[in-house]
C-alpha cells in the first residue's frame, strides 16, 4: 500500500464531520433506490436488469461496430466524431478548436470522463475560461477539488463550507441558507452561459442507430450548456454507445431509480446533430469526441470487460460499506467506491496503486445494486491476482537480475574468473555433472594447461 | 486522427476484424399497457403534483386560456408557436409575446419573461412527463430560460410511459436535433442533499390538460 492512500484512508477515518455528511447523503440515495425498484414499484426490475446487461455485453464485445454506426450517424446529421486515444488528444482537439473559432468562455455541464483527462487545468493553461456550472461541480471548481461521488460531486461539503467558499471565491457576502446560495449560483451561472462560446457535456449514451448523444440531469445546466453557446462538444468514453433509441426505454427507467430514486431524471435531453434548418435554436456545431484513455487495455479478458458496462449510476458507491466510510477523496482516481477500485487498476494499471483491489470486503452489495449487473466482487478477485502475479514476477526477476549481475562481473575481470573457476567446478555436484553429461572435470583446466605449455 | 488506431486496438483485443458481421442484438424490449384515457390524464396530474409541479383539466381550448391568463396574473411571458397554442388562444393573452422566428430575439425575450408557455409532443402519463422536439414550432429555449413553465398538452398526446413512447417514435433523430424529457421543475440536492428547486432550469412546472 502507498503512503499517500493509507495517509488519506486514516485522514478520512478520522474526519467526524465528513463520516457524518456521508452517512447522510449516501444514506438518502441508497434509500431513495430501495424504495423505487422495489417489486410492488417495479415489478419487472430485475427483467430490466437481466436485459440492460444483455445489451451492455453484445454492444462491447461488438463495440467496433457499433461505434462506427454511431459515427456514421452523427455524421448523417451534420455532426462530427472525434476519436481521442487519450487526454492529450482531447485537450488538443478543444484547443485548436477553440482558437480557430475565436473562443474565450467555455461552460461545462458535469463529465466524470472529462475528470478523467484534467481536461479544465490544460484549458486554462492556455488561457481559456472554463466553468463548471452543475451546482455540485461548481462548488467543487471554486473549492480547486475533485469531485467526492459520481452523482454528488459536493456531498462532503455543509451549507457553512458552501458559504465560505462563496465568499471567497466569489466576494459575495456570506450567505448559509441553501436557497440563497443555490439562487446566487443560478444568477453567476446563467451570465457565464448566455456569453459563452463553447458547451462542453458529457454523455450518458451514445445511441448507434441514431447518431446521438443522451445526456441526464436535474438541474437544467447541461440543456444550457448544449443549447445556449453555438458550439457543443460532448465527450464521452467509447464504451457509452447502445444500439438502439428504443433501448433506452429499458436504461433510463433504471439509472435514474439507481441513482437518486427517481423514476426519471427532470432533464432527459436526446441530440443528434446540431441544429437542424428550420429549427429556431440549439447550437450551430456538434462533436462527439469518443475516447479511449486506457478503455481497450481491458477488452482482451472477457471476464473483466464487464467493468465497461458501467452507466454511471453511483449506486455501488452508496452502498459499499467502504465507500460509505473512507469517501471518495481517500480513493486514488477519479472513480471511487467499488466500480473505482476495479476501474482505477484497470485503465491506470495495477501498479498506479496495488493495495486498491484489496480494500474491499467482498461483501457483494455492489453487485446486489448494480443496475446492468457487474460482477464487481469477481473482478476484484481477478485484480488481486494480478496484483499478486505481478509483484511475483517482480521479486523472481529481482533474484534473476542479481545473478546474471554475478555473473558478468565474474566474465569481465580475469583474475577473479581464475580465482573463482576451481570453486565453481568444485562446487557442482556429481550428480548434476551426470545428468547435464558433462563426466568428471578435467585435473586441469584449459587456461592451466596454455600457461604451462 | 486516432480513428484508426482506436479502431485497431478494439478489433484486436476483441478478435474482430474490420467489416465483420456481427450476432443479432437483443430483442428490442418494449412492453406497452392498456390505460384508457381517463386513467392516463389521472396519471399525469398525480405524478406532476408528486414533483411539486402544478396541474390544471380543462374541457376545451378556451378553458385553457382563462388558467392560463389567470396564471400569468399581470406577468411577461413567451410563447412558443405551437399550433395548439394558437388554437387556444394564448398569444392574444396580455403580457404574452410570440411568433419568434429569430434566436436572438427569442433569447432576449427569453431571458427577461417571468414565464414560458410551450405545449408538448407528447406526455407520458407514468412519470409525468413532457416530451418536447424542438422544430420550428417549439424553440429549446422557451421551456429552459424563464423562471417558470407552463405547457398546455392536448390529452390525446397522453401516451402510457417510455415503453409507448419508443414504440410511436423509434427514431427521434429523424424528426428532429433535439428531443428533451421534462419531469417536474429544476432541482438540485448538491448542498447537503436539501432540495432546490430552480435552480439552472424553471423553478415552477405546470401542466394543463385539454379535452
Amino acid at each position: 500500500m502507498s503512503v499517500d492512500f493509507d495517509r488519506k484512508i486514516h485522514g478520512a477515518l478520522a474526519n467526524q464531520k465528513q463520516q457524518r455528511a456521508i452517512q447522510n447523503a449516501t444514506g438518502k440515495m441508497k434509500a431513495g433506490r430501495e424504495a423505487m425498484v422495489a417489486p410492488e414499484i417495479l415489478p419487472d426490475y430485475q427483467e430490466l436488469r437481466a436485459q440492460a446487461n444483455a445489451l451492455k455485453k453484445h454492444t462491447i464485445d461488438h463495440l467496433d461496430h457499433y461505434l462506427e454506426e454511431f459515427e456514421r450517424n452523427v455524421e448523417a446529421h451534420g455532426g462530427k466524431v472525434i476519436w481521442a486515444k487519450d487526454a492529450t488528444e482531447v485537450a488538443d482537439f478543444v484547443l485548436s478548436l477553440a482558437r480557430d473559432r475565436g473562443a474565450h468562455l467555455i461552460v461545462k455541464s458535469k463529465s466524470m470522463t472529462s475528470e478523467e483527462v484534467d481536461l479544465n487545468e490544460r484549458l486554462e493553461h492556455d488561457g481559456l475560461e472554463a466553468v463548471e456550472t452543475d451546482l455540485g461541480e461548481y462548488i467543487m471548481q471554486l473549492a480547486g477539488e475533485r469531485p467526492f461521488h459520481i452523482v454528488g460531486p459536493a456531498l462532503h461539503k455543509d451549507r457553512y463550507d458552501v458559504a465560505d467558499v462563496f465568499e471567497k471565491r466569489l466576494g459575495v457576502g456570506r450567505e448559509t441558507v441553501i436557497e440563497k446560495q443555490a439562487a446566487i449560483a443560478r444568477v453567476r451561472l446563467r451570465e457565464k452561459f448566455l456569453a459563452a462560446d463553447i458547451g462542453i457535456s458529457g454523455a450518458n449514451f451514445l445511441v448507434a442507430d441514431s447518431g446521438a448523444v443522451v445526456i441526464v440531469e436535474n438541474e437544467g445546466n447541461a440543456r444550457l450548456t448544449t443549447t445556449a453557446p453555438k458550439i457543443h462538444i460532448a465527450i464521452a468514453g467509447i464504451e457509452k454507445v447502445i444500439p438502439r433509441a428504443q433501448d433506452l426505454a429499458v436504461f433510463l427507467k433504471l439509472l435514474a431509480r439507481s441513482a437518486t430514486g427517481q423514476a426519471l431524471p427532470v432533464y432527459t435531453s436526446f441530440l443528434s446533430g446540431p441544429r437542424r434548418k428550420t429549427e429556431i435554436d440549439g447550437p450551430e456545431e456538434f462533436y462527439v469526441v469518443v475516447l479511449d484513455n486506457g478503455r481497450t487495455r481491458l477488452l482482451p479478458d472477457r471476464a473483466k470487460r464487464q467493468s465497461l458496462y458501467c452507466i454511471r449510476c453511483g449506486a455501488c458507491l452508496n452502498t459499499c460499506p467502504v465507500y460509505r466510510r473512507v469517501g471518495g477523496h481517500a480513493f486514488p482516481w477519479v472513480y471511487a467506491g467499488p466500480i473505482g477500485a476495479i476501474l482505477t487498476p484497470q485503465f491506470l494499471g495495477t501498479s498506479h496503486e496495488p493495495a486498491l483491489p484489496f480494500a474491499s470486503s467482498l461483501c457483494g452489495a455492489c453487485a446486489d445494486v448494480c443496475p446492468v449487473k457487474i460482477d464487481i466482487p469477481r473482478v476484484l478477485l481477478e485484480l488481486r491476482s494480478d496484483v499478486r502475479k505481478s509483484e511475483m514476477r517482480e521479486q523472481r526477476n529481482r533474484v534473476e537480475k542479481l545473478t546474471f549481475r554475478a555473473f558478468a562481473w565474474i566474465m569481465t575481470h580475469p583474475r577473479v574468473y581464475a580465482m573463482a573457476a576451481p570453486f565453481g567446478v568444485a562446487m557442482m555436484p556429481a550428480r548434476l555433472r551426470e545428468r547435464f553429461g558433462l563426466g568428471d572435470p578435467p585435473r586441469r583446466s584449459f587456461r592451466d594447461q596454455w600457461r604451462g605449455r | 486522427m486516432s480513428r484508426a488506431a482506436v479502431l485497431h486496438r478494439i478489433r484486436t483485443a476483441l478478435c474482430r476484424s474490420e467489416g465483420q458481421a456481427i450476432l443479432q442484438p437483443p430483442p428490442v424490449r418494449l412492453r406497452v399497457p392498456e390505460v384508457e384515457r381517463e386513467q392516463r390524464i389521472a396519471n399525469v396530474c398525480r405524478a406532476v403534483e408528486a414533483l411539486a409541479g402544478k396541474t390544471h383539466r380543462a374541457a376545451a381550448t378556451h378553458g385553457a386560456r382563462d388558467f392560463v391568463g389567470a396564471a400569468l396574473a399581470g406577468c411577461s411571458a413567451v410563447a412558443s408557436n405551437a399550433p395548439f397554442l394558437a388554437e387556444c388562444g394564448i398569444g392574444t393573452l396580455p403580457g404574452v409575446r410570440t411568433g419568434f422566428t429569430d434566436e436572438a430575439a427569442l433569447r432576449a425575450a427569453c431571458t427577461s419573461a417571468d414565464v414560458g408557455i410551450t405545449s408538448a409532443d407528447y406526455v407520458l402519463a407514468d412519470t409525468g412527463t413532457l416530451v418536447m422536439l424542438s422544430s420550428p414550432e417549439e424553440a429549446r429555449m422557451i421551456s429552459l430560460l424563464p423562471p417558470s413553465h407552463i405547457a398546455v398538452v392536448q390529452a390525446s398526446r397522453i401516451l402510457t410511459g417510455l415503453d409507448e413512447l419508443f414504440s410511436v417514435l423509434p427514431h427521434p433523430a429523424d424528426v428532429t436535433s433535439s428531443m428533451v424529457m421534462i419531469t417536474g421543475p429544476s432541482r438540485t440536492g448538491d448542498i447537503e442533499m436539501t432540495l432546490v428547486r430552480g435552480v439552472h432550469g424553471p423553478g415552477e412546472f405546470t401542466v394543463v390538460v385539454v379535452g
